[in-house]
């Protein structure tokens, strides 16, 4: 090969291997993409049967149950407008109380907001921005 | 009083700042000794001032004065004077505080360390790092000062918060700060050479040892983030791909893309231009960290639009280092010249494959930090992308790097063949696939974690090989390890400190498990082999907090082989409660027991983890930081060298490189 044909190559080899790295990350970014939505909007019918996203708002007051095995527990999720019931079963994080922030990760069964993930972070002000939001479209004040 | 010394410490600081910043550039650029002169007495006389003021702000800290509002939002006098100290960077304004604390600290050592280096390049250098400083000061006296008088001053303060009343918060953010900051000076070298038109093999092997030592800090960081993380959020997870996270992660990235492509700058001449662009490119990365995590723009976008002055000024900040240096470079860089030519099969091309990949895996973590907050930012929705994302593209984009650092040593500068290659090279090829694929075979392990075995067996074993061959025939073994530079020892510490992390990743990703329970006191639980035993529940106070202390036996048969005690805290001053899990920690295992909340029937929830070789991925990433130290301080980085020596003179110095 002369040294014109190997630099070539090289380019050749170099934008080849990079369109297969952006193809690889744009496809792995639409696969593993998770929508946020409000209790609201879930209500509404606007959120994806068939696919895992977040909702996120207020534990209401008095609304959490646990399960007689000590480890799953029900609760309810509101924007003050809607109210969604959720399930998880596992440990919930240190700062998960009643009458504060939530976002839970999960799928939508019939009624049923099934979670395989809570956040709630460590900061008693903190309210985790996906809830603020839904509260404050919900009419709601947040904190 | 204190307060205000520590004031006008800054003010004092922000005007030597901007005498740095400017006279040694002019004088440099106008040839006038006179004026370049200043460089180093105004670099000392800064970081000074910037040490007084840090000095100031830790005092207040120490005698609880709580008419400063930073530390009556920061502290309290319940707590132990070492975390109060801590908590002078425990906020916005301490943590830029410590920040231009270090770069003062960088500064200083640059100044000391350029008495080799011509007095103009010197001088430039010192003179780019001043008007960071500039921009920094400015910063901090204008929108964030530390030292703004509260009145009337609290009685006491808002406490810590227990998250951070740890050891990891004394370490953590100043061994990543000096990673961040570090990079100023790769930055700095890299503005200068532009500045100066200057940029041969003699600029790479300046800049070399500080880009090194900023990089092995910036890992050091990362690992106490990351070892933190893993003990004191109480779940057990190492690495959670979250914000904060990544924008450590990015520079990291782009500095070990560095690190490579300068030692074919050195060795070679060549990759000029894109050597400086990637010094460029990771200190922008380290600013753009730095302000994701202290602008508050992560917890919510809109917290930016609060304070605008803040916000605009961070982002003018941003503008004018990243474009004014784009600018510069675009201007600038044709004139640096090409360097060697090189055919496709060299080691050049390999690190140039190793260079494509870790950029294409910095733009893909780019992309999963900053798009989310981007489509927030505009109000197009809300979306996220967790670890799933990360994982699935990280993965395939990290193996051919693997796959190819193994051979990288064996394969000349310039040009060489496959056939050159040692038959042994082979040999060790055949035995890493089938080791590894006996591992992964006998542990049933999934084909990622099968592959990462491989490779790892495969770095692992070519760079015993790679050793061998080098020590060669003839002399002594101690004359034999003592003749290898210490730049060689430093990338087969990281190599095989990387090997070892690989293997660590992929057999705890594939071998973890847990059980969660509900158990009370006297109860038991099978976790795999092992058998746990509540055994006793009892209340354990600390200083500043009350809590729940479980014990818990480990059997494991007959024979008892670990007691856990792990704890439910609760701080009052700030009303949380927090998890402190309990691990016995184990080369092949780790034990990690966390407590959940008590459950009505008197029984408390427990989540119990084994955690298979965790330990080898702290020990991994520690090898890869000693390499880094290790090559930073090879000698012949200190060897004084004033005249660019020409390139083929200098591939024939003993020593390594990549």
């Amino acid at each position: 090969m002369t040294r014109r044909q190997k630099r070539f190559l090289l380019l050749a080899v170099s934008l080849l291997a990079l369109g297969a790295a952006a193809a690889l990350v744009l496809s792995a970014f639409q696969k593993n993409m998770v929508f946020f939505y409000s209790p609201a909007q879930v209500a509404a019918g606007d959120a994806p049967r068939q696919r895992s996203f977040r909702i996120g708002g207020m534990v209401q007051k008095g609304s959490v149950r646990r399960d007689a095995d000590g480890l799953s527990v029900q609760f309810i999720v509101t924007d003050l407008a809607r109210a969604i019931p959720v399930r998880y079963k596992g440990i919930l994080p240190d700062l998960f109380r009643e009458g504060k922030g939530v976002v839970a990760q999960g799928r939508l069964e019939g009624g049923l907001f099934v979670a395989d993930e809570v956040l709630a972070k460590h900061d008693e002000n903190y309210m985790p921005p996906e809830a603020a939001k839904a509260l404050a479209d919900a009419g709601g004040g947040a904190k | 009083m204190i307060g205000e010394l520590g004031s006008f410490a800054l003010m004092l600081a922000l005007g030597l700042a901007l005498v740095l910043g400017t006279v040694p550039l002019a004088g440099a650029w106008r040839g006038r000794q006179d004026w370049i002169g200043p460089a180093r007495p105004a670099a000392w006389a800064l970081a000074l001032f910037v040490t007084l003021s840090f000095g100031l702000l830790l005092t207040c800290f120490a005698q609880n004065d709580f008419s400063i509002r930073y530390v009556a939002a920061h502290s309290n006098s319940m707590l132990p004077l070492y975390y109060r100290l801590a908590g002078a960077w425990g906020g916005h304004e301490g943590s830029l505080l410590l920040w231009i604390q270090v770069l003062a600290l960088w500064l200083a050592a640059v100044a000391h360390g350029s008495r080799r280096l011509p007095d103009e390049v010197a001088a430039r250098v010192l003179a780019v790092m001043g008007l960071i400083a500039v921009g920094f000061l400015a910063f901090i006296l204008f929108t964030s000062n530390p030292f703004e008088r509260l009145l009337p001053a609290a009685r006491d303060g808002g406490d810590l918060n227990p998250l951070l009343q740890d050891i990891g918060m004394i370490i953590h953010p100043p061994l990543l700060y000096m990673g961040y900051v570090g990079f100023s000076v790769a930055f700095a070298f890299a503005v200068a050479a532009l500045l100066g038109g200057r940029l041969d093999a003699a600029w790479a092997r300046w800049s070399r040892p500080w880009t090194l030592s900023a990089w092995a800090f910036l890992t050091l960081g990362i690992f106490m983030g990351s070892f933190w993380a893993y003990y004191e959020l109480g779940w057990g997870g190492w690495w959670f791909w979250d914000a904060v996270e990544n924008a450590s992660f990015m520079p990291w990235l782009v500095g070990t893309a560095l690190l490579h492509s300068l030692a074919v700058t050195e060795k070679r001449g060549a990759f000029r231009g894109w050597t400086v662009l990637l010094a460029i490119l990771a200190f922008s990365l380290s600013l753009l960290g730095t302000f994701l995590v202290r602008s508050g723009v992560l917890s919510s976008v809109h917290a930016f639009a609060s304070d605008p002055q803040r916000g605009l000024f961070i982002l003018g900040f941003l503008a004018v280092v990243i474009g004014g240096a784009l600018v510069l470079y675009t201007w600038r860089a044709p004139a640096l010249g090409g360097g060697g030519t090189f055919s496709l099969w060299s080691r050049e091309t390999l690190l140039l494959l190793n260079n494509v990949l870790l950029l294409a895996a910095t733009a893909a973590v780019l992309l999963g930090t900053l798009y989310p907050l981007l489509l927030d930012a505009l109000g197009m929705g809300k979306i996220s992308v967790g670890p799933p994302y990360f994982d699935a593209v990280f993965a395939p984009l990290m193996l051919p790097v693997l796959a190819l650092l193994a051979a990288g040593p064996f394969v000349a500068w310039k040009r060489d063949t496959w056939k050159a290659l040692p038959a042994s090279l082979r040999h060790v090829a055949l035995a890493a696939l089938l080791a590894g694929l006996a591992v992964s075979f006998g542990l049933g392990l999934g084909l990622l974690a099968a592959a990462g075995l491989v490779l790892a067996s495969w770095i692992a074993l070519a760079s015993s090989l790679h050793l061998w061959l080098r020590l060669g025939e003839g002399g002594s073994w101690r004359h034999r390890l003592l003749r290898q530079p210490a730049s060689y020892w430093g990338m087969l510490a990281a190599h095989v400190g990387l090997a070892v992390f690989v293997a660590g990743v992929a057999l705890v990703k594939s071998g973890e498990s847990h059980v969660d329970a509900s158990l009370r006191v006297g109860a038991t639980v099978r976790a795999g082999e092992l058998e746990y035993r509540f055994v006793a529940m009892e209340r354990h106070d600390g200083p500043n907090y009350v809590a729940a202390r479980g014990t818990f036996e480990v059997w494991q048969g007959t024979r008892r082989i670990a007691v856990l005690q792990p704890e439910k805290r609760y701080y009052p001053v700030q009303q949380s409660p927090m998890t402190e899990a309990a691990i016995d920690r184990g080369w092949t295992r780790d034990l990690y027991l966390s407590l959940g909340e008590p459950a009505a029937d008197g029984g408390w929830q427990v989540r119990i983890q084994h955690k298979p070789f965790v330990a080898w991925i702290w020990s991994g990433v520690l090898a890869i930081a000693l390499g880094g130290f290790l090559a930073a301080f090879d000698r012949h980085y200190r060897v004084r060298r004033t005249a660019a020596q020409p390139i083929s003179q200098l591939t024939s110095l003993e020593g390594v490189s990549a």
